[in-house]
């Protein structure tokens, strides 16, 4: 008798692992990794894409309101693809996208923007690249989410999709 | 094209043989003849052969680069070292698991042959249990990873094996661990097939010992070349990381280890019979855990290179097919016996077993809530979380104390019944260690309390084992040799931890980098051409604080066949200290990122762990059981 329960407990328990892994199988375990979060802006001063006059970081993240910064640049391919979301996204009234672009050849860039559209409400230039090395990118794209606290609450490696797209407006709800 | 067919038909041919063994050793159960037959011998000798020439065919496919198979296409290049080409059958999934495959025909082969004087029944069992493992493997094998798949049109080049994967120490990595995890297969099958033919008897014991021995060595230095692969590959300047799937083969490696101390209380009286059925079932579907976990890609890790939930969800199958077999055989028919009754003297060498084994488990809990807690968390709420080193590190270092303490002891009590004898000399040797701990600790200015009470109590083992080589002459050498080994191996581990030192700078070629009362000169840079990659190495002087002055090398490796940036660390070993410098690109950058370690004792954690695997060699051969 008492064996019998022991048994029943056991197999229910590993009945219950089943399927957590067969679940868990099932999940994807590609996703961003946590590092960043929370993390003040740093403080720096850079070149206007359009004017080339100088600009602060305090000017630039002034508003009330969550700011997007994306990391981009007219040699990289995923960039492209990831440019008709940041067109999407750039609809959405409450959120400033701020481009940041990288290690880029100017004339390149401006073509980039006049043939795609210009979702960014600012673009900064990072001629050496050591501004994204500031924020923490690893390469480009990039997509970090900045709040009204001027924190790095998230960050995307790798290209936007529609899905991270979702993720990104129910983050700013 | 030829080798590949050859390889398919006869893993179709091996898993007939199954089937025809099964039948037979069915048909030999119940018949009046007292041996085994010897048709069965040679249809698990045909079944061997079979799964070899299979694996014969995978290798020659992988020599000949031979890309109408889908996995040489996958995984090799024409350019690659012919030794890695070799490798590389074992390298990537399919190939392992016929791998997995061979050692098992293998194992259960020699069982067969080794086990004469075993009763019949028995062996038969041991047999059929082992078969349906076979089975599964082999229907795993075919339906979800054939390692002989054909592509049309044949492609002119392969798409490389993953260059971190070309390393020696890791070509042989996977072989010797399948090993230490095949060979607990054995055990898995021979304690269910003993729990039916309620056989488990001091000669039983005497018997598995020699095959959990066996596992037991080959799965230590399997999970040691894993380790030193990770050391000097992928440059992270650590030997273990608590990766999941270092944990993994830790898992069956501490239940092992508590099994093989629980065999040998069972080879002087009949007790702890059910703990010792429960551990080796627990130890080989651990194993298979290992494999599920792997393979399935249910982990993040840097071993998982198959991402296939369908293989997944067999092997989970599979996996839970076999955890209900033996749970219900073991219910069933596992019945305790008399003598169990009989109280254990609480000062007696199986007390200090039994502790031993708490001490195992806790381990094992701690590891395996470890690495499966973030899958369950995740499915439950969602939370991705990564268990890192600190929790184990917490958890698992205190415990150590006791533990080395109980090493040091246990193995000086006598069975069932004894005195501490010679307690002076235990005293004696318990205190010195502390002053020597605490002196050795006070030089180099790290008196604090737990490090100070860790490494006396390791130098506690040391002494009183090196003590035991001079007393006990070679009275039970193997074991006083693994545990000695195990008090070097705690040793160099913690001041290992205690004495690295760790620069991390940003350097261009030509500039130095100051610290302490030293420096790092980066000379030059230069390029070169292999075979099958491009390399940058770079040229480091540096100057030590006691003001040595070392060369080093370390490397950034391309690899073309896929492209694939790697770093080499170069490591400059001496028995006491090894010296590390890893460099890596910062991208759009002229400098490169370097770190510069001193590590010492690194040699001495190989060393002492190989000592202790010779120490379990040492007593398979061993004719005469201790007293």
């Amino acid at each position: 008798m008492k064996n019998k329960i022991l048994l029943t407990t056991i197999i229910s328990f590993f009945a219950f692992c089943f399927i957590i892994f067969y679940k868990g199988l099932n999940n994807s375990n590609i996703y961003s990794p946590e590092k960043n979060i929370k993390k003040n802006i740093p403080i720096f001063i850079t070149k206007d894409f359009f004017s080339e006059n100088e600009v602060s970081s305090k000017e630039i993240f002034t508003g009330n309101n969550f700011y997007i910064l994306n990391i981009w640049s007219s040699w990289c391919v995923p960039c492209k693809k990831e440019h008709p979301i940041l067109m999407e996204l750039s609809k959405n009234k409450s959120i400033k996208l701020i481009g940041l672009n990288y290690r880029d050849n100017l004339n390149n860039a401006q073509k980039f923007i006049n043939e795609l559209g210009n979702p960014y409400s600012q673009i900064l230039i990072d001629e050496d690249g050591t501004l994204a090395v500031e924020f923490g990118a690893y390469g480009v794209p990039e997509t970090f989410i900045i709040d009204k606290n001027k924190k790095i609450i998230k960050k995307f490696i790798g290209p936007l999709t529609l899905d991270l797209s979702k993720k990104i407006k129910s983050l700013i709800k | 094209m030829l080798a590949s067919q050859i390889g398919y038909f006869s893993l179709i041919l091996g898993l007939i043989f199954s089937f025809l063994l099964v039948a037979s050793s069915i048909k030999n159960f119940n018949d009046s003849n007292k041996n085994i037959n010897q048709k069965i011998l040679t249809l698990s000798f045909l079944q061997l052969f079979f799964v070899i020439t299979s694996f014969i065919g995978l290798i020659f496919s992988f020599i000949s680069s031979d890309f109408s198979n889908e996995t040489v296409f996958n995984n090799s290049h024409t350019t690659k070292p012919l030794f890695y080409k070799i490798s590389g059958t074992w390298g990537n999934h399919e190939g392992s698991l016929l791998l997995w495959l061979l050692i098992l025909t293998l194992f259960i082969f020699l069982f067969l042959v080794k086990s004469n004087e075993q009763p019949k029944k028995y062996r038969l069992l041991t047999l059929l249990f082992q078969q349906v493992i076979i089975i599964g493997f082999f229907l795993f094998l075919l339906k979800t990873s054939n390692p002989f798949n054909q592509l049309f049109p044949v492609p002119k080049e392969g798409l490389g094996l993953n260059p971190i994967l070309q390393d020696p120490a890791l070509a042989i990595h996977p072989p010797i661990l399948y090993l230490g995890y095949v060979g607990s297969s054995i055990v898995f099958s021979a304690s269910l097939s003993a729990v039916t033919q309620n056989y488990i008897s001091k000669e039983w014991a005497l018997h598995i010992k020699k095959w959990i021995l066996i596992s037991w060595f080959f799965l230590s230095i399997g999970i040691m070349l894993g380790s030193i692969w990770a050391y000097y590959e992928l440059g992270w300047g650590g030997f273990w990381f608590w990766d999941p799937v270092e944990n993994v083969s830790l898992m069956p490696w501490l239940t092992l280890t508590a099994l093989l101390h629980c065999v040998l209380v069972l080879e002087k009286r009949i007790t702890l019979t059910s703990w010792i059925v429960v551990l080796s079932i627990a130890t080989f579907i651990l194993s298979m855990c290992g494999t599920f976990l792997v393979r399935s890609g249910i982990l993040n890790s840097v071993h998982t290179f198959a991402n296939d939930p369908e293989r997944g969800i067999f092997i989970l199958i599979f996996l839970f097919i076999l955890i209900l077999l033996s749970l219900l055989i073991f219910f069933i028919f596992h019945k305790e016996k008399s003598e169990n009754i009989k109280k254990i003297f609480w000062l007696s060498k199986e007390t200090s077993i039994l502790i031993n084994n708490w001490f195992m488990m806790y381990f094992l809990s701690v590891v395996l809530i470890g690495t499966t807690y973030p899958i369950f968390l995740d499915v439950i709420s969602g939370l991705k979380i990564s268990v890192g080193p600190p929790f184990y590190q917490k958890l698992i270092v205190p415990f150590l104390i006791p533990f080395l303490l109980f090493m040091a002891i246990g193995p000086r009590l006598n069975w069932i019944k004894s005195k501490l004898e010679n307690k002076l000399s235990l005293i004696i040797f318990f205190i010195l260690s502390i002053f020597l701990a605490f002196f050795i600790l006070k030089k180099l200015n790290l008196d604090l309390l737990i490090n100070t009470v860790l490494i006396s109590s390791a130098f506690y083992l040391f002494f009183i084992t090196l003590r035991d080589f001079f007393i006990k002459k070679f009275n039970n050498f193997s074991q006083t040799t693994a545990h000695f080994s195990f008090s070097i191996l705690i040793l160099s581990i913690l001041f290992n931890s205690i004495l690295s030192s760790e620069i991390i700078a940003n350097i261009k070629v030509g500039e130095k980098f100051q610290f302490n009362k030293g420096n790092i000169l980066f000379e030059k840079i230069v390029k070169n051409e292999s075979s099958n990659y491009q390399s940058v190495i770079g040229h480091f002087k540096i100057k030590n604080d006691d003001g040595k002055i070392i060369y080093l090398k370390p490397e950034l490796r391309i690899y073309n066949q896929p492209i694939t940036i790697t770093s080499e660390a170069d490591i400059k070993t001496t028995f006491l200290s090894d010296t590390f410098l890893v460099m890596n690109l910062v991208k759009g950058q002229e400098y490169f990122n370097i770190r510069y370690q001193v590590k010492p004792f690194m040699i001495w954690i190989w060393i002492s762990v190989s000592l202790m695997s010779l120490g379990g060699l040492i007593s398979v051969f061993k004719k005469k059981h201790e007293k």
